[in-house]
């Protein structure tokens, strides 16, 4: 009887069930989709089993110098073996420190190790004194860096002038500058934007308004061509000095805006119970609504400052030497020319990992804010 | 009983407290601080210039140039032509690169981003991939990726790459036939832009219609017709007065046809296949947007794919597009300063780059290379914000 019954039910028919079905479903579900999926495997067909050939097995990984990448036999006839990872080894120096010189190097490292733990306990979910940390970061770290990098005789560090800083790094320090310089002025100028005062408020308008018209290479022509004239004679500005100076104002006017997003999230309640406590304007500001409204738009800031960090490669403008121009120097090197490829995709590599990993945390954040404004 | 009312009189106004007053106080010191500090600058700026004998005004745009400028769609520039010639030129051709990108750049984000949410696994990866590969990647490197190392890799003019006789891609860029209108063109062109007018005013006959009668009009088929048989049947007539004027290999280079330069290329390339990476997301965000019950209650109704798609899903997609879209067609402008890095000559390369050298009056160069930006943006702006009013839910 039992058996009977478990023969009457049927299991569902192959073509429903497990990868079939998904095939079925995602794949060949109708006959434009069909066509799609043969051509999408055909371009697969075409660009990977190459690309992976290029890129891993005939690639040379080490050797001495670009004869091992691309040699000629005795008819002149010029052989070449995959990407040649040899000429990324051989530059990695330079594209990580610039000129910086070798000796000194452990000085930048240093700083990048202070950075990183202080950054890595702010990560940390139940450790105590994070403001602690924060202030370091943005009040004193900034010197303490400065000093590392720079050097300072009186202290026996020899000096390091910021036309031998070069590299990753660069584009490292040149990136922090849009979170520890350019996200107070946004504060500062989103608070201005929403002022009560109509001197104060068109005033911060107007500067918003004319660093996001226009293109940041102006800005850093502006920078370049037009600060020295701004500063009284004999005055000499650092040609770094001036980039952080354009970075900082046009990041600044860029992260205002999303700053000025998150107050006006804010509702309007919290203004009003926090004036109700008694509390001013700045406490108002510091202690209620700048906590929840920062919160609020942790993810804008983030993708903000991926724009920022990518952006950072137009300083080619005022010719200093970032990561991109690290590699694009190198590429012009008469003992190895003629990688281009492998230069790009190398620095492309670099900036992908670290601007898409940003993102994902951005997004995770998106998530979790989410989450908990639906409780 | 007395009550004693002088304890409850009102406290005398302290006017250094008052809200008013300090307002104020605050206003004029921040007006005071901004104008001495411009001044300052200003100053400085005077002092500075004068020392190094840098002329200031604007009358060095009537002055000769003395540089030649190599690639001229429009108009011409050689070294005896103005500086203000020379900004013209670079502003033409800024502007070229920034229409032909925002074109390309909208077909390929929206196609990309319809593409993320195709019910195709395969194609939606594809699309997945490409935003975050592209949006991830400075676009500069991009730019020297496509200028330095794909566009270089590219044949010489003799052995071109070759699409149908028409389309050349080579070394020295991309060439493409060019359409040369003959005489006669002028009656295709005025039968033309009477089908179009006709089309308007049927969509609104239709349109009136509908509201009075219910009943639906095929506006896009008859449209199709009123505008293609008119104008075939005059061009026919005139035996067609239009052709296409392929590029020749003469000697060492193409003759005829159009030539967009591999800096154009290049950058074209760049721009707008990283500028639609950040648009599909917006395409994307604004279809998942719309509420499912939309599309639902549109079925249940008993529309079809096309209309569902063309009335309920596209108008409402577009209202959250938009906005974002507009900041996207804005950075493509900005962005197309990057011109300079790769020696294409726009308004920055031209105009802020080599006429900046040669004269040395920044401050004015700068000035005027800003405004112009300044301008760009608030004139797309001001568009998108009157689509999207246009666009926007009417409450009646």
């Amino acid at each position: 009887m039992n058996n009977q019954m478990n023969q009457s039910v049927k299991k569902p028919p192959v073509i429903n069930i497990g990868v079939i079905a998904w095939l079925r479903q995602n794949l060949f579900s109708t006959w434009y989709n069909t066509i799609l999926t043969f051509l999408g495997i055909y371009i697969l067909y075409v660009a990977i089993p190459p690309f992976f050939q290029w890129a891993i097995l005939d690639a040379v990984w080490s050797g001495e110098d670009r004869t091992v990448c691309e040699w000629y036999d005795e008819n002149k006839v010029k052989y070449r073996a995959g990407a040649c990872w040899l000429y990324i080894k051989v530059w990695f120096n330079f594209f990580t420190y610039g000129f910086y010189p070798d000796e000194l190097q452990w000085r930048i490292n240093l700083a990048f190790i202070i950075l990183a733990i202080a950054t890595a306990l702010l990560f940390i979910p139940n450790f105590k004194n994070k403001h602690y940390v924060g202030i370091f970061l943005f009040a004193v770290y900034p010197i303490i860096a400065f000093f590392l990098l720079s050097g300072n005789e009186t202290l026996g560090m020899k000096h390091v002038g910021t036309h031998k800083w070069g590299g990753l790094f660069l584009t490292f320090l040149l990136g922090s500058i849009g979170i520890v310089f350019a996200l107070p002025l946004g504060i500062v100028l989103a608070l201005g934007r929403r002022s009560k005062l109509p001197v104060v408020r068109i005033l911060s308008v107007m500067f918003i308004e004319f660093w996001r018209g226009i293109p940041l290479i102006t800005v850093l022509f502006f920078a370049a061509v037009m600060f020295p004239l701004f500063v009284p004679q004999g005055i000499e500005i650092d040609n770094l000095l001036r980039c952080i100076v354009g970075l900082t104002v046009f990041g600044g006017a860029y992260m205002a805006e999303v700053v000025r997003g998150g107050l006006q999230a804010l509702p309007k309640g919290q203004y009003e119970a926090a004036q109700a406590v008694g509390l001013g304007y700045w406490r108002m500001m510091a202690l209620v609504i700048m906590p929840q409204a920062l919160r609020i738009v942790i993810p804008g800031i983030v993708n903000t400052f991926i724009g920022l960090f990518k952006d950072t490669t137009l300083v080619f403008i005022i010719s200093l030497m970032d990561l991109l121009l690290t590699v694009f120097t190198s590429m012009s090197n008469p003992d190895w020319m003629g990688f281009p490829f492998e230069g790009y995709v190398f620095c492309a590599l670099v900036y992908f990992v670290i601007c898409f990993s940003l993102s994902r945390y951005s997004l995770r954040v998106e998530k979790k804010l989410m989450v908990v404004h639906q409780k | 009983m007395n009550i004693r009312t002088d304890i409850i009189k009102p406290p005398k106004q302290d006017i250094f407290k008052s809200g008013k007053f300090r307002s104020i106080v605050v206003q004029i010191i921040v007006m005071v601080l901004v104008i001495g500090s411009i001044g300052w600058i200003i100053n400085n700026a005077a002092t500075n210039m004068a020392a190094n004998g840098i002329s200031h005004g604007f009358a060095f745009l009537w002055e000769t140039s003395f540089f030649d400028i190599g690639y001229l769609p429009f108009i011409e520039h050689t070294a005896s032509h103005t500086y203000f010639n020379a900004f013209i030129v670079g502003l033409l051709n800024t502007i070229l690169v920034a229409v032909l990108g925002i074109f390309l750049a909208t077909i390929v984000g929206f196609l990309v981003g319809i593409g993320r949410l195709s019910n195709n696994w395969l194609v939606a990866r594809f699309c997945g991939f490409y935003v975050e590969a592209l949006r991830n990647i400075p676009l500069l490197l991009q730019l020297f990726f496509w200028y330095h190392a794909v566009l270089r890799v590219l044949p010489r003019a003799k052995n071109s790459l070759n699409f149908g006789d028409s389309f050349y891609l080579n070394l020295k860029g991309l060439f493409l036939p060019k359409p040369i209108p003959e005489v006669g063109f002028n009656y295709v062109l005025l039968i033309g832009v009477f089908s179009i007018i006709s089309i308007i005013f049927l969509y609104f006959w239709s349109k009136k219609r509908q509201a009075l009668t219910g009943q639906q009009f095929p506006v896009f088929y008859a449209s199709l017709a009123i505008f293609i048989i008119p104008v075939l049947i005059v061009s026919f007539l005139n035996n067609t007065p239009m052709y296409l004027e392929d590029p020749v290999l003469k000697g060492f280079n193409f003759k005829g046809g159009i030539r967009l330069i591999p800096e154009l290329v290049a950058l074209l390339l760049a721009l707008s296949l990283y500028t639609a990476s950040f648009i599909a997301e917006n395409v994307r965000s604004g279809i998942l947007a719309i509420n499912k019950g939309q599309i639902e209650a549109a079925n249940a109704v008993g529309l079809k794919r096309i209309p569902i798609l063309r009335l309920i899903i596209i108008p409402q997609a577009m209202r959250v597009i938009i906005p974002p879209l507009t900041s996207q067609y804005l950075n493509l402008t900005k962005n197309s300063s990057l011109a300079v890095a790769i020696a294409y000559p726009d308004l920055v390369h031209v105009f802020a780059g080599t006429a900046l050298m040669q004269t040395g009056q920044a401050v004015e160069i700068l000035a005027i290379t800003m405004s112009v930006y300044l301008t760009l943006s608030i004139t797309i702006s001001l568009l998108m914000n009157w689509y999207n009013r246009a666009m926007k839910l009417k409450d009646s």
